[in-house]
């Protein structure tokens, strides 16, 4: 993976995104799930996909990659990767364009040893990084003949991150992956993700805003299925009005609280707000 | 899993009401009185509709091609009646399948056990015709209970255990009876009806007509059990469970009751059908306990659309007479002039009509009540 | 004793039978959600294949050429069915269901106004057709041929699942069919490899079949086919291992029913299924097809 030249430099007009939805509509069934969602992922670092239970994110990330649930379809709007619209596109032909993906459930094959899931990950001709997954996770090469159903839960989440990190990716989307996590998995999944974002840009849902905070740099909320702010990460979670309107969180934990560590990014960011802010209009319709 | 791609239109429909955004145009007629009037519009097709059945015996007309004597000629009332039973079949059937979500492959074992239960407690008790079908119905019910609940457990392997399991008991049944135990179901040749058991009024050539007759009350019967039970809260139960299960048990319904009691309502339909196949035929017939004959079952609603009021009626009445017409072409002379690449399909309907379906399940795919539904249904949208 | 010797190589005969269907069935079950009911369509049109095959060329090596024809029949059928049915229905399992009923209806009715309803002998070259002296038992050679090719079989489906890439493929897939593609796998290539093996399997079973009953009719692979649903059930759907189990076990009640229990054996295997559905524990995901 090839480091962005123009990354953090946040000059104005930006790199362009590496993915990029606009006004995407979902339907499941006869419910309207997805009403009209849009933002960008900047093509380094992290961006946070927010927003209160059932607001439409996992939706929203199974649409992009064509992994809607049987009676769900696109009903518009547009999803581009690297500027090639892939709306509507076949999983796999997604995929192979450099996409990883760590489902909310993880997506472990149970029945398959820890080496079999990482070979059924290998795409193409490689390469296949199977150096930095064994230093990412040393764990795993010492389990590596064990099935993975028998792993624990932060473990099966190593086997789906370290799937996702095999081959040269253009993004990497990981959903809730600190969900039912102890906290002490929480820091180290969240040190990998921290890592990961380094080589290649991330697109992370996540609830826990402590990991948020530490990882992302740009936020985009949801709402009851649109985009209803988009913009700097920092920003929004040190704004209480906002996180309490847009997330429903309260009283949201102190900086620093729950391993989170908000001033090592803060610094990239200035500047690229209004920018990010303006994306927030150009996606309402 | 819904049945038909035109599921917005579908899914209220099946109930048999029609929401009133498709039914009418922008005026918005939905007032009480307007209610009143569908509900006896409603009524209106079907009574129609049976008075016309009813009227058919009187009927001397010729339709050439499609029957070979008149109307009311014993050959072809005894046509009219078998096309009748398989409408009442299809749309018991259709109350676990269409209505319920659950694919059966045993429904065989019920009509089979009404035929050849009610020709056995005739000649084995010596019963009169009317109370050896209470016998066999009974006897059928109980036996539905016991064994949908088994087979009902069979859902813990997802919906294909319970059609394996239900297809697994009717093999039983099918091998019993072909294996013609005690003599007592005459094996591959089935059984002639035992008539000194039947009043005379339904015995004999001359008397076609009134075994029509029956065919028809049964078929009305059917109707009118399948489509009240459908619009009463029981049925909004039976298509909860088809549409999401776990919504309907949150609700706090016993999905396993009405499960069960549907499997066992449609059970007793199909035992009484087995009895009336009994009659028309004058004999039961071991095909009539195949999983054969079940997969036609499945075939005839899918064709004629399953979930909706008319579909496995139509499709049943429909299946049937080509089933019959086709078996009659097979051993025509045109057929047997025929070169062999033209004479061996048609020679066999079952050909015709399994390509037929295969093709109907891409084409129309919500069978035939589909097409007319979808035509309405764009109309409709143009309104909006 | 020599009796019991008997009925258990015969069962097992048997059960080697039903393994060769029942393993297609479960692995495109597993696989794809299809309920395949014109599987017992292809083992049909197979055995008829293989049937005009070994009587033209008369012999063993008519037998070993129709083993071939019978097996690519069946590879090639599945084939075709695959591509042209079963892929435009992707993700209507009960759609695709249906496609092979009406499948299973029309391809034996065919056969039957061709060849006629009447079963008809399949020759057995006379290599085949005596039997072996096993513990006083006369057992006929055809039922270690079945269990010999029935274990050549499984030792080669467990092999491919084990050690090649599809295979890798379609075991991940009859666990999360969806994950697979998110792998960026194109999954329906599995798919129509799966239904081939499964049409080759039911091809072999179709000329095995025709070897063990001696004859071939119209309806025998449906009558098969319901017994391979029953093993499948048994043994667990999608699991190659179960499978072979349930075959065994299904076979041997059979036979061992149809002499001591008079003849019911058919019903000591529904009792199977009954009481195996009734002690299976609580219920998983009810998803499928109902």
């Amino acid at each position: 993976m090839s480091t962005n030249p123009e990354a953090g430099s946040g000059t104005d007009p930006g790199p362009s995104p590496v993915l990029s939805v606009r006004d995407l509509r979902v339907r499941i069934g006869q419910s309207s799930i997805l009403q009209g969602v849009g933002f960008d992922v900047a093509p380094t670092g992290t961006t946070a996909l927010l927003g209160r239970n059932g607001v439409g994110k996992t939706t929203t990330v199974r649409a992009v990659l064509g992994l809607l649930p049987e009676g769900g379809e696109v009903t518009g709007g547009t999803v581009r990767l690297d500027g090639a619209d892939v709306t509507g596109h076949r999983t796999h032909t997604v995929v192979r364009r450099g996409v990883g993906y760590v489902p909310e459930d993880r997506g472990v094959f149970g029945s398959l040893t820890v080496a079999e899931n990482l070979a059924l990950a290998e795409r193409g001709s490689g390469p296949h990084h199977y150096d930095l997954v064994h230093d990412l996770f040393p764990e795993l090469k010492t389990r590596r003949g064990q099935r993975a159903g028998t792993l624990s839960g932060g473990q099966q989440q190593m086997v789906a991150l370290a799937r996702a990190l095999l081959n040269d990716n253009r993004l990497v989307i990981v959903d809730e992956p600190t969900k039912g996590l102890a906290p002490r998995v929480v820091t180290e999944v969240a040190e990998v993700l921290r890592r990961a974002a380094e080589r290649v840009p991330v697109l992370l849902v996540e609830q826990n805003l402590a990991v948020v905070r530490r990882l992302a740099r740009d936020a985009v909320v949801l709402d009851a299925g649109r985009t209803v702010h988009t913009g700097d990460a920092a920003a929004l979670l040190t704004d209480r009005e906002l996180t309490t309107s847009l997330l429903g969180v309260g009283r949201h934990e102190r900086p620093g609280q729950a391993g989170g560590q908000p001033g090592e990014q803060s610094g990239e960011q200035s500047g690229e707000q209004g920018q990010r802010e303006h994306a927030t209009k150009e996606t309402t319709p | 899993m819904t049945t038909s791609p035109a599921s917005p239109a579908a899914a209220p429909s099946s109930s048999g009401e029609r929401p009133a955004s498709t039914a009418t145009g922008p005026a918005g007629t939905t007032g009480p009185a307007a209610r009143s009037a569908r509900r006896w519009r409603g009524l209106l097709a079907p009574a129609a509709v049976l008075a016309a059945l009813a009227l058919l015996p009187y009927s001397a007309l010729e339709i050439p091609v499609l029957l070979d004597g008149p109307v009311n000629s014993p050959g072809s009332l005894q046509l009219l009646a078998l096309c009748l039973v398989f409408g009442g079949l299809a749309l018991g059937y259709d109350l676990m399948f269409g209505r319920t979500g659950l694919l059966s492959f045993g429904h065989a074992l019920y009509v089979a056990g009404g035929a050849y239960g009610t020709q056995l407690a005739m000649t084995e008790l010596g019963l009169g015709l009317f109370p050896a079908i209470g016998l066999a119905l009974a006897g059928g019910t109980a036996a539905a209970v016991l064994l949908g609940a088994v087979s009902l457990r069979g859902l813990a392997l997802g919906g294909i255990g319970f059609a394996m399991v239900t297809l697994a008991f009717a093999q039983a049944g099918s091998i019993w009876v072909q294996r013609n135990p005690g003599g007592l179901t005459g094996g591959e040749e089935g059984l002639p009806l035992h008539t000194d058991g039947v009043p005379a009024a339904l015995v004999g050539v001359e008397n076609t007509a009134n075994v029509y007759w029956l065919a028809l009350a049964y078929l009305a019967l059917t109707a009118a059990v399948v489509w009240t039970a459908v619009a009463r809260p029981v049925g909004r139960v039976w298509q909860g469970i088809r549409d999401n299960e776990q919504r309907v048990s949150v609700l706090g319904y016993d999905p396993f009751r009405h499960k069960l009691g549907v499997f066992v309502l449609a059970s007793a339909l199909g035992v009484l059908g087995g009895a009336l196949h009994l009659l028309v035929t004058a004999g039961a017939t071991p095909r009539s306990s195949t999983p054969e004959f079940t997969l036609t079952l499945l075939v005839m609603v899918v064709l004629g659309g399953s979930g909706t009021r008319w579909g496995p009626l139509i499709g049943g009445v429909l299946f049937t007479f080509l089933d019959q017409r086709l078996a009659v072409l097979a051993s025509s002379d045109l057929v047997h002039g025929l070169p062999g690449a033209l004479r061996a399909p048609l020679s066999e309907p079952m050909v015709i009509l399994g390509t037929l379906f295969v093709i109907a399940v891409y084409a129309a795919p919500g069978g035939i009540a589909s097409i007319r539904r979808s035509l309405t249904w764009r109309r409709g949208e143009e309104t909006r | 004793m020599s009796t019991l010797v008997l009925l258990t190589l015969t069962g097992l005969g048997l059960g080697a039978l039903y393994f060769l269907i029942a393993s297609g069935l479960a692995l495109i079950f597993g696989l794809m959600d299809v309920l395949n009911f014109a599987h017992g369509a292809f083992l049909t049109v197979s055995a008829y294949a293989a049937w005009r095959t070994a009587e033209t060329v008369g012999g063993t090596g008519g037998l070993a050429l129709a083993v071939l024809v019978g097996t690519a029949t069946g590879a090639l059928l599945a084939i075709v069915v695959e591509l042209v049915l079963i892929r435009r229905l992707y993700g209507r399992p009960r759609e695709q269901i249906l496609v092979t009923v009406g499948l299973s209806l029309a391809i034996p009715a065919l056969v039957q106004a061709v060849w006629g309803a009447d079963s008809r002998p399949f020759p057995v070259p006379d290599a085949l057709s005596g039997t072996v002296s096993v513990l006083g038992a006369q057992v006929p050679v055809s039922r270690f041929v079945l269990i010999a090719v029935a274990l050549a079989v499984l030792a080669a489906v467990t092999l491919f699942l084990s050690r090649t890439r599809y295979g890798l493929i379609v075991r991940a897939g009859v666990e999360d069919r969806a994950m697979v593609t998110a792998l960026g796998i194109d999954v329906t290539r599995a798919f129509t490899l799966v239904f081939a093996i499964g049409g080759a399997l039911a091809g072999l079973a179709g000329v095995l079949g025709g070897l063990y009953f001696g004859s071939l009719s119209p309806h025998q692979g449906t009558s098969l086919l319901v017994f391979a649903f029953v093993v499948v059930v048994i043994g667990g759907m999608g699991s190659i291992p179960g499978v072979a189990l349930s075959a065994l076990a299904v076979g041997l009640v059979q036979q061992y029913a149809n002499y001591y229990v008079d003849g019911y054996g058919d019903f000591a295997v529904v009792v199977l299924l009954a009481a195996v559905v009734l002690a299976r524990p609580a219920p998983r995901l009810a998803g499928g097809v109902a």
